[in-house]
């Protein structure tokens, strides 16, 4: 198992560093980060749907405190948007807690429907209260300022390579954190309680703690996701927590495979590639995520990686 | 020395009388039996006991200490685990982590540690892993450790499942009819198993339908019958109850009891 982690933390490297090698033009870099910061979203529902087993249809309402935290904190508090990005992530923690602790007694779709009402509610802030969020028509983001450092320092990037190397970092940190948990007493504990929660409890497992930290940590890693995706487009509109990016991340944890770090990125990296590769899909974007999901459901229902995983060992 | 005390214990499901006004006490070091015919209210005991139900009546005392009603994490703290009539088995995860996350309460320390894989959280890892292939060996699952649980068989499972709570290091012991399922040998082996923890200290509780293994390691035997205990005292003089001999009457156990 610990090979094993290092295995996989060593492939994802590879594959960051590498594969700059096979893009045609710099438009690619862009894609790149965006590639990166869904899997970082979706890594930390890997944690919760995977492990824990509790279902969140509305995460990108983190993602949405995560952006606006990078949109308002620099214009209205002058923060820098380095500490903005921590400041989304302490409120994004702070209210995950707070609505976790009643919301988690609820199971399955019971589950589904509260956070799907935190996420509306979260879109409904942002898109109502003009005055700070710019409504619908959403805001600009000031720039982090890393790019500047760089260039003074005598490091010409342009904003596409910096973005895909700093989103490919924090992914790279994401996924060596998510993996530590995995076989951790806490990660071992998760899993334990998606099995069997009597069980569970019976070995001493505070089950609702350990399914309140999943809930608070997935808000977290949402809630970075957010920030960056804010920070590298430099404007940024309500629909970053509102539903369809919610099922978005979802269906990517589901298509790669939910149990599984490597699985999600899979996800991420496909369902993010698809409505660029095959632009006749933008248009249909919705209609496809929801015949992915179907599919995936029907014919791989533990998701690609764990599927082809399977059919491999079964081969001699 | 009595660990565990049960005292008029009862509980009502919709007007049936699953338990009703049952007292005993269980000791250190002993193996005490709860039989009884099917539906007679021995699982339902046993919810009670470690919390899984809040019972309707009645008090459990955990070395003195009022336990009743305390949620089955709370008991664990407190040295009481127990194990399932049917299995509940972390299936999706390996042999070893199940054996592992019996081992939650020693292991555990702070979140932070577990994700930035900290020396701390390293090391307790480490004795929990150590702590853990000795419970699997003991119970001949060592082999298949890296095995998903998914995968073994009923009899195999039933064992991971005492190795499980035995990682809890407790006192007081539940065992819900851990030879069902299991052949001769594997019955022996369970039966050498729960003697031999005994002998370590632990007030074994013990739910068996197979009356032979019963009679052979109890030192105490509790008998209910729809809810109501019949009878209690040593394997023999139980064995000999004409209300027991009655409870069993055209049931196959009734053959076990006499002979
Ligand atoms: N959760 C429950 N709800 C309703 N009835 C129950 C429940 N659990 C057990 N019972 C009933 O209580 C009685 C005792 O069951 P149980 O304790 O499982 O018996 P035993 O383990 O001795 O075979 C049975 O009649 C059973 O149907
Ligand atoms: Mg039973």
């Amino acid at each position: 198992m610990l090979t094993s982690k290092w295995v996989q933390l060593a492939v994802l490297a590879v594959l960051i560093a590498a594969l700059p090698l096979l893009f045609p033009s710099g438009y690619y870099y862009r894609i790149g980060a965006l590639i990166f910061v869904n899997a970082l979203a979706v890594t930390g529902l890997v944690i919760l749907v995977g492990w824990a087993g509790q279902i969140s249809l509305g995460h990108a309402g983190f993602a949405g405190i995560g952006a606006y935290a990078c949109a308002l904190a620099p214009e209205h508090l002058g923060l820098h948007p380095v500490v903005a990005i921590v400041l989304g992530m302490v409120i994004s923690a702070g209210l995950a807690a707070l609505i976790g602790k009643p919301i988690l007694r609820l199971k399955g779709y019971y589950l589904g429907v509260a956070t799907l009402g935190f996420g509306i509610l979260v879109t409904m802030v942002l898109t109502n209260e003009r005055i700070w969020t710019g409504g619908p028509d959403g805001m600009s983001v000031a720039k982090l300022g890393l790019r500047e450092l760089l260039r003074d320092m005598g490091v010409r990037v342009s904003g596409g390579v910096f973005w895909y190397w700093a989103c490919g970092i924090v992914l790279l940190i994401g996924a060596w954190l998510a993996l530590n948990l995995y076989n951790s007493a806490t990660g071992r504990a998760l899993r334990a309680l998606h099995g069997s929660e009597v069980a569970a409890s019976t070995i001493g497992i505070d089950v609702p703690r350990l399914k309140l930290q999943a809930f608070v940590i997935s808000a977290v890693y949402a809630s970075v996701a957010g920030s960056l995706l804010a920070l590298q487009n430099g404007f940024i509109t309500p629909d970053v927590a509102g539903f369809m990016h919610s099922i978005e991340i979802v269906t990517m944890a589901v298509l790669g495979g939910v149990g599984s770090v490597v699985g999600a990125i899979l996800g991420a990296v496909i369902l993010t590639l698809l409505p660029q590769v095959l632009t006749v899909f933008a248009e249909y974007e919705q209609l496809v995520l929801g015949a992915v999901m179907i599919l995936v459901m029907i014919f791989l229902p533990r998701g690609l990686l764990p599927s082809i995983a399977a059919r491999l060992k079964r081969k001699p | 020395m009595t660990l565990l005390h049960i005292e008029g214990l009862g509980i009502n499901f919709g007007g049936l009388k699953a338990v009703d006004n049952v007292s005993f006490a269980a000791a250190a070091g002993q193996v005490t039996s709860v039989i009884g015919p099917n539906g007679a209210g021995k699982t339902t005991l046993f919810n009670m006991i470690s919390g899984v139900y809040t019972p309707g009546s009645g008090r459990v005392a955990l070395d003195g200490d009022n336990v009743t009603g305390i949620h089955p994490s709370q008991l664990a703290r407190r040295g009481l685990s127990r194990t399932f009539q049917n299995l509940q088995i972390f299936q999706d995860m390996s042999v070893l982590d199940n054996a592992l996350a019996g081992f939650h309460l020693s292991e555990r320390g702070s979140v932070w540690g577990d994700m930035l894989s900290l020396p701390a959280a390293r090391r307790r890892a480490r004795d929990a892993r150590d702590g853990a292939m000795k419970l699997l060996k003991r119970v001949r699952l060592d082999d298949l450790a890296s095995e998903v649980a998914g995968n073994l068989s009923y009899g195999q499972l039933k064992r991971l499942e005492i190795a499980r709570a035995l990682g809890v290091g407790p006192r007081v012991l539940l065992l819900d009819e851990p030879a069902a399922g299991c052949n001769a040998v594997e019955t022996e082996e369970i039966d050498t198993l729960i003697a031999e923890l005994a002998a370590s200290g632990i007030a074994v509780l013990l739910v068996e339908h197979d009356m032979k293994l019963v009679m052979r390691i109890s030192h105490h035997v509790v008998v209910l019958d729809h809810g109501q205990m019949i009878a209690e005292g040593d394997p023999e003089s139980v064995s000999q109850n004409p209300e027991v001999i009655k409870a069993y009457l055209g049931t196959e156990a009734v053959d076990n009891v006499a002979g």
